[in-house]
């Protein structure tokens, strides 16, 4: 049930995309992210999807294991849709009561939920694509230019580390838990909302004792192997650009340049 | 009371890059009053095992039937299932939550629709069969007792449901000699007090020599041995070859047979060692 879950998770495989330094991921999802704002039409995200689904193509993660991120966040999809369909004036399509569906609404909600279906998809790559360890080392290295700034970078990076390695242990810890409760008899599906928020306490409990355990676990074996911070420490694997990255970088910037010319597609 | 398993199979993550056959074509049948043994390497399938044996899981195929009642078939009442069937997990402290021991014990109990004066005398029962003295701790919180006594109250809450077979997985796991001894001690006597089935997992070989009838041995996912005691421990290279062990009796019998010419024992126990060792000094006399 909780493991189902795929957003976030790392696909392992040995594709360009994910041989590709994580700091060209990190850089190419968040220009994916302005450029999805960019789009102003339909036909920009027709390229944003062209373009998207020719790099999940060489990536060879399977079409299904991506979109099974999307099932995650279908609800807020669905709310996105919704919200966006009601809340426009314009030429009136269908009406009841206090409710009416405009033809400026309809195309509004279809374009905020393309929007956001890229978005996710986008983002999924990077995770899906880089190993957490990669996208944190990544992650400081971009940020050590703010240090100077007083950005934190060593330690933002180390709070990502250990927050993405410690979801699969308190997955499993979560579902060790909700079997235990099970085998005692808890039944979490039937009841109303008050009912079935009483019965995560038996769950809650037990899994916020365990985080506290695993946290202080965690700190004790840092501190005996003298963790100190990140001021003068090296690390056991330099990353470095290579020749893929400046390809992507091309790519990139040309990428960006058919997005803004798309704004002017009439 | 019964419980019988025909060709169960289980994959974890089917489809998935990590997809795994935990159980492969496992069959097993334990009748009623046994205590039986579950030993096997880490990964063998044993908690997978256990699992299904109350429909926490679900078989990709395969049967479980308990008491004469098919449970995978999806028609199952689990919650009575879960009532003829405790499980007990590895750490169960770790599944503690309420104020004070008394609650705790309530849980399983109460979601099973017992209350008032039935449900205090459930509670007390519980407690004092794990070995525990009711009046002392019931409005302790159980955060405040030492490891033992908290895997002891864990126990309790599973016994209060008063199951038909009770399955411990590692009950004895990360314990103290003395906590290990009244963790075992309270198992005899809740397999002699109630003719409870008892079947347990444990890697300490001579826990399972000394307590067991009968033997299941686990092995990538399958049985791959399974007797008496005296028939498993015989097996000594094979279950070498699995990561397994004999106790540290027999490897002693062994080591005496083979230096002392006339020799033999096939005793599993302290106890019986001390015997054979006696007899053979008097028939050399």
């Amino acid at each position: 049930m909780i493991r189902d879950i795929t957003l976030g998770q790392y696909f392992p495989g040995k594709s360009p995309i994910h041989r590709l330094d994580a700091r060209t991921k990190i850089i190419a999802t968040f220009m994916f992210i302005v450029e999805m704002f960019i789009v102003n039409n339909f036909w920009g995200f027709v390229i944003a999807g062209i373009g998207l689904f020719t790099v999940i193509g060489i990536s060879r993660v399977p079409l299904k294991f991506i979109f099974r991120g999307l099932t995650a966040v279908f609800l807020i999809i669905a709310f996105t849709f919704i919200i966006n369909l009601f809340m426009f004036d314009g030429r009136i399509l269908w009406h009841w009561w206090i409710f009416k569906i405009t033809y400026e609404g309809l195309i509004r909600a279809c374009f905020m939920v393309i929007r956001l279906v890229l978005l996710i998809l986008g983002s999924s790559i990077l995770t899906l694509c880089t190993k957490p360890i990669a996208l944190t080392d990544g992650l400081e290295k971009l940020l050590r230019p703010f240090s100077r700034f007083g950005v934190p970078s060593h330690e933002i990076a180390l709070m990502m580390t250990i927050a993405l390695r410690f979801i699969p242990t308190l997955m499993e810890e979560t579902d060790k838990i909700i079997k235990a409760q099970q085998a005692r008899g808890a039944d979490f599906e039937s009841g109303n909302i008050l009912r079935r928020a009483k019965s995560l306490i038996p769950i809650l409990v037990p899994l916020f004792i365990s985080s506290f355990r695993i946290a202080q676990e965690l700190a004790l074996a840092m501190e005996a192997r003298c963790y100190h911070g990140g001021d003068g420490r090296t690390r056991m694997n330099e990353i470095h650009f290579n020749k893929e990255d400046v390809v992507a970088a091309v790519w990139m910037v040309a990428f960006l340049g058919i997005i803004i010319g798309s704004r002017f597609i009439r | 009371m019964s419980i019988e398993i025909n060709n169960l199979r289980y994959v974890y993550n089917p489809g998935m890059p990590g997809e795994t056959v935990a159980l492969n074509d496992v069959s097993l049948t334990i009748g009623d009053g046994e205590m039986v043994g579950i030993i096997g390497h880490t990964g063998s399938g044993k908690s997978t095992l256990l699992q299904h044996m109350n429909g926490l899981l679900k078989p990709a195929s395969g049967d479980v039937f308990v008491d004469g009642q098919c449970i995978t078939d999806g028609k199952a009442n689990l919650v009575d299932i879960r009532r003829k069937v405790g499980l007990v997990f590895q750490y169960p402290e770790y599944q503690l939550f309420e104020e004070t021991v008394a609650k705790d014990v309530a849980f399983g109990p109460r979601n099973l629709g017992i209350e008032g004066e039935e449900l205090d005398k459930t509670i007390q029962e519980a407690i004092e069969i794990v070995g525990l003295n009711y009046n002392e701790i019931q409005n302790s919180s159980p955060f405040e007792l030492s490891g033992g006594m908290k895997r002891r109250v864990a126990i309790a809450g599973v016994i209060a449901m008063r199951p038909s077979v009770l399955i411990l997985d590692e009950p004895t796991a990360g314990l103290d000699p003395t906590a290990h001894r009244e963790i075992l001690s309270m198992i005899r006597r809740i397999n002699d007090n109630r003719e409870i089935i008892i079947i347990f997992v444990s890697h300490n070989m001579d826990d399972i020599a000394n307590m067991c009838s009968r033997v299941v041995v686990m092995d990538k996912g399958k049985v791959s041995l399974e007797g008496t005691p005296q028939e498993v421990f015989a097996q000594g290279r094979l279950l070498e070859s699995m990561g397994l062990d004999v106790p540290p009796v027999v490897h002693i019998m062994n080591k005496i047979s083979d230096e002392v010419s006339g020799f033999y024992s096939s005793a599993l126990t302290i106890d019986e060692a001390a015997k054979d060792i006696r007899e053979y000094i008097k028939r050399k006399k």
